[in-house]
């Protein structure tokens, strides 16, 4: 291991988690937890900033409770936040197909598909909770899908041999986040929640130690404003747009929990980016982001590709013998519905061998004409057809009479701002819920995981842990001329007046394609020792550049969506050489991380879980090398194995 | 592809607008209408000039911030398609295009193409819900729901919320947008105890919001990105009727 770029500090652990069986903990957590009476709960104020499935949930559920809610977002409204845009589904363990779900299973195949790298305990909660959300989201009137007795109606995603995912059409995360931002909007009627649009993040206020609020600025009017609270929590989502191209909406940043990093929150294991495997390839230069097919559709389409090189015929005119359908090849088992990072891996794999199809050969095909042939075309469009219609939008292709084209793009974090069991970061009064906390994936998400998280966290995790740290409060009121407050205000200026004043020659998005091409490039589907270092290097180079050749027109008095990009990449910079060294530490391949040094014979990740069974916590190093703080992982209940899917 | 494209350009609230007109080189076919405008931007900014600014996020059809009046139409010349879904493809070499923020009393311009929707939130606050209080739900099957009746209202519950409707209509009414809400949570038994104070306050809110009322004109479904049909406004028309009347 290369101690160049970072230095080892004390080991920590999760002391909120009970010790006793797992499926017990949650409740003894629960019971264990302090309480705030309703009458008390008037005088405490929380920070919510996001308005995803998260945010929403939490927002709504305190609110409920009796709390004083401030919530934030950059969206002109709640409901854009980037959930609205998941496709495919949610998981719970009801076990309404008799199939053989339950509680442990659902557990069981979470912990499997992160590649043994989260923790039991949060695992094991969420497939509790997982119950729960899907009796809240059908009494808010969340419209899934239903069989013809009136029943609700499942399907099964990657990673799984049961049906225990409900959808709403190829739009779930919408319908699930309408749920949410209807409760939200229910509470700011009702005058608990007081919600703040188009205002952005850009400092965490700590005094003594404690979060106690944020410094936000107004997008429309730039009018930079202070909002003080006994906790904060941030639901900011992933950063999965510091490779530039992704699926993530063009807003979504790390810019929140870069703030709180820098201010001792520690970031865990930022390397672990999950590759979606079906995506639209990409066209050309111009192009701004992914879109993503959801990976229901791989529930009755056939990947395949040529089976010799260079074959350049229409699909059509390749007739089935010479045809590999090598995820049913490689994987009989599981077959086309692998999780993503063996899907994404497999797909890269053929397409390195010169077997990919369409332009620049970076595609593989998604293939329906069995099921339209098995099913007819009429049920097809039943359960994918706006997704056909979105792909035929995009590609100018129609999908009924060709396959699809597909290709593998960054799509989820699993790395996140680090949490114990309760959902505190390393600062206390800092909670992190969603996708911007880093605890329940493990290294790989599964299909229709994230959703549940989010919701899981908002509804139930963290309105019954959050007590326990605001029992201790109201804490002593403070006021804006407080020395911490101000100086927090001066962080936010003078990074404004700095990124306005560079005036160079370079537009901020030419410096995040740049960005964004490195990390693809070197810390994108697989990873060597060589290709980190190299990436580091020119992260450093390209910041350098960035700082002092950027240019940010306007002014910061005003709407300035030029001066928004400039402050989010340029803590993409500092993001991105964490995440370089976090892959470059982690000597192993597990989930979403590929070290090529680190596979077996036939190419498939091999895992070290005698040297990296742990959570990678850095601290901010104050500029110089980030701090190392190992958190290692037991499994009493899955012990890890192979991860086969064959 | 070579394009003359005329922007509204308008610095912030209390400024006059006008159109303006630039010209972009080298436009793919490839491109969606926002990354067009991405590379104009790109242009101005190396050229000194000031961005245009507009709304965007997800880029995929499904965030309903995107927004821009093109060539009069909201979203473009496409029959349901936002306008991060509009492509380059369906323009020709040497057209002129013209691009204007949506236009009505209750969305008040912000700047240039954006304009500040938040009237439909309050209309939302004002009804736009189940109360399902967090942690009191019963088991999702204790209550079952017809399958057409799930999937009408998720027909409904499609609305992604974007305003075209709004800008579409001579009125600048927002019926559509409210209409798909009441009629999503009309359809399922779960909506049934609110109904009638929901369609009320909704109502309320929206004219107090400065919307124009609906003459029937349609234009609003024509306009509409996710094809919400006018029938929802018959539903809301007749749960209107039978909230204020005070039948059951």
């Amino acid at each position: 291991m290369s101690f160049e770029y970072y230095t080892l500090g004390e080991d920590i652990a999760d002391d909120k988690a009970p010790t006793g069986p797992i499926n017990e903990r949650w409740s003894q957590r629960r019971f264990s937890a302090r309480l705030v009476n309703p009458a008390n709960r008037r005088k405490l104020g929380v920070i919510v900033v996001g308005t995803g499935l998260a945010g929403a949930s939490a927002a709504a559920s305190l609110g409920e409770l009796g709390y004083r809610v401030e919530n934030f977002c950059f969206q002109d409204s709640p409901r854009r936040a980037h959930s609205i845009a998941a496709q495919g589904g949610i998981n719970a363990a009801k076990n309404y197909r008799n199939d053989g779900d339950s509680i442990h299973r659902l557990f069981y195949d979470t912990v499997k598909g992160g590649d043994f790298r989260a923790r039991e305990s949060n695992v094991h909660r969420l497939a509790e909770v997982s119950v729960q959300i899907i009796d809240q989201c059908v009494a808010q009137g969340v419209p899934f899908a239903r069989e013809y007795g009136g029943m609700l109606d499942n399907r099964s995603f990657g990673g799984a041999q049961v049906s225990r995912t409900f959808y709403a059409r190829g739009q779930t995360g919408q319908q699930l986040l309408l749920g949410a931002y209807q409760a939200l909007e229910r509470q700011i009627a009702a005058g608990t929640v007081n919600q703040h649009s188009r205002h952005e993040m850009l400092e965490l206020v700590i005094v003594e130690g404690k979060a106690r609020g944020v410094i936000v600025r107004d997008l429309v009017s730039g009018e930079i404003t202070t909002h003080l609270a006994d906790a904060v929590v941030l639901a900011t989502g992933g950063y999965g747009n510091v490779f530039f191209l992704s699926t993530n909406a063009k807003g979504c940043n790390v810019t929140a929990s870069w703030r709180a990093h820098r201010h001792g929150a520690y970031f865990a294991n930022p390397c672990y980016t999950q590759i979606h495997p079906t995506c639209i390839p990409v066209s050309g230069d111009h192009q701004s982001k992914l879109t993503l097919m959801s990976e229901s559709l791989r529930n009755d389409g056939r990947v395949w590709v040529p089976k010799t090189g260079g074959d350049e015929r229409a699909a059509a005119d390749i007739p089935e013998s010479e045809r590999d359908y090598y995820l049913e090849r490689i994987y009989p088992s599981f077959g086309n519905l692998v999780p993503r990072d063996i899907a994404s891996r497999a797909a890269k794999n053929v397409c390195d061998e010169g077997r990919g199809v369409g332009p620049g050969g970076l595609g593989v095909y998604l293939d329906f004409a069995d099921a339209i042939e098995r099913l007819g075309r009429e049920a097809v469009e039943a359960k994918y057809g706006n997704l056909f219609d979105m792909y035929e939008r995009i590609t100018g292709e129609n999908p009924y009479e060709q396959p699809m084209r597909i290709y593998p793009a960054v799509h989820y974090t699993m790395g996140g701002l680090w949490v114990d069991y309760d959902l505190q970061s390393s600062i206390p009064g800092l909670f992190v819920i969603g996708e911007a906390n880093f605890s329940d994936h493990g290294a790989n998400r599964l299909g229709a995981s994230a959703l549940m998280q989010g919701l899981a966290d908002g509804y139930f995790v963290l309105p019954n842990t959050i007590n326990d740290y605001l029992a201790d409060g109201p804490f002593e009121a403070l006021g804006e001329d407080h020395e911490d407050v101000k100086s927090a205000q001066q962080a936010v200026t003078s990074r404004i007046e700095k990124l306005l004043s560079i005036n160079g020659s370079r537009t901020v998005d030419s410096f995040h394609r740049e960005l964004g091409r490195i990390m693809w490039e070197y810390c994108g589907m697989e990873r060597t020792d060589a290709g980190l270092n190299k990436a580091i290097a020119l992260i450093r180079d390209l910041k350098e550049e960035f700082w002092t050749n950027v240019k940010v027109p306007g002014t910061g008095a005003e709407l300035n969506q030029s001066l928004e990009r400039a402050g989010r990449v340029a803590d993409f910079f500092e993001l991105a050489e964490l995440m370089c060294i976090d892959a470059l530490h982690r000597e192993e391949s597990c989930g979403g991380h590929f070290r090529a040094e680190s596979q077996t014979e036939d190419n498939e990740a091999m895992r070290d879980d005698e040297n990296f069974s742990y959570v990678a916590a850095w601290e901010w190093g104050q500029g110089s090398k980030p701090i190392l703080h190992k958190e290692d992982l037991n499994f009493e209940y899955v012990k890890p194995s192979t991860r086969s899917y064959k | 592809m070579k394009l003359k494209l005329r922007i509204w350009r308008q610095a912030d609230a209390d400024t006059d607008g006008a159109m303006v007109s630039y010209i972009l080189d080298d436009v793919s076919p490839d491109m969606s209408f926002l990354e067009m405008l991405d590379v104009l931007n790109e242009k101005l900014t190396g050229e000194g000039e000031d961005p245009v600014a507009f709304d965007h996020d997800c880029r995929e059809g499904i965030c309903g911030a995107c927004s821009l009046v093109i060539d009069g139409q909201p979203h473009g010349p496409n029959a349901a398609t936002t306008t991060c879904q509009l492509h380059m493809r369906h323009y020709a070499d040497g057209d002129t295009i013209d691009i204007e923020p949506w236009r009505a009393k209750a969305f008040p311009v912000i700047k240039d193409l954006v304009v500040d929707r938040e009237a439909f939130d309050k209309i939302i606050a004002a009804g736009g819900y189940i109360s399902a209080p967090t942690g009191t739900a019963p088991d999702a099957h204790a209550q079952l729901v017809p399958k057409a009746d799930a999937d009408a209202a998720f027909a409904a519950a499609a609305c992604i919320g974007c305003g075209a409707c709004v800008a579409a209509c001579p009125n600048g009414s927002g019926m559509l947008f409210m209409a798909s809400k009441v009629a999503h949570l009309g359809l399922v038994p779960q909506g049934q105890p609110e109904r009638h104070t929901r369609v009320i306050g909704m109502v309320q809110e929206h004219d107090e919001a400065g919307f124009g009322g609906c003459t029937n004109t349609g234009e609003c479904a024509v306009a509409c990105p996710k094809e919400i049909g006018l029938d929802v406004i018959g539903q809301l028309n007749r749960d209107f009727r039978k909230a204020v009347s005070g039948r059951r």
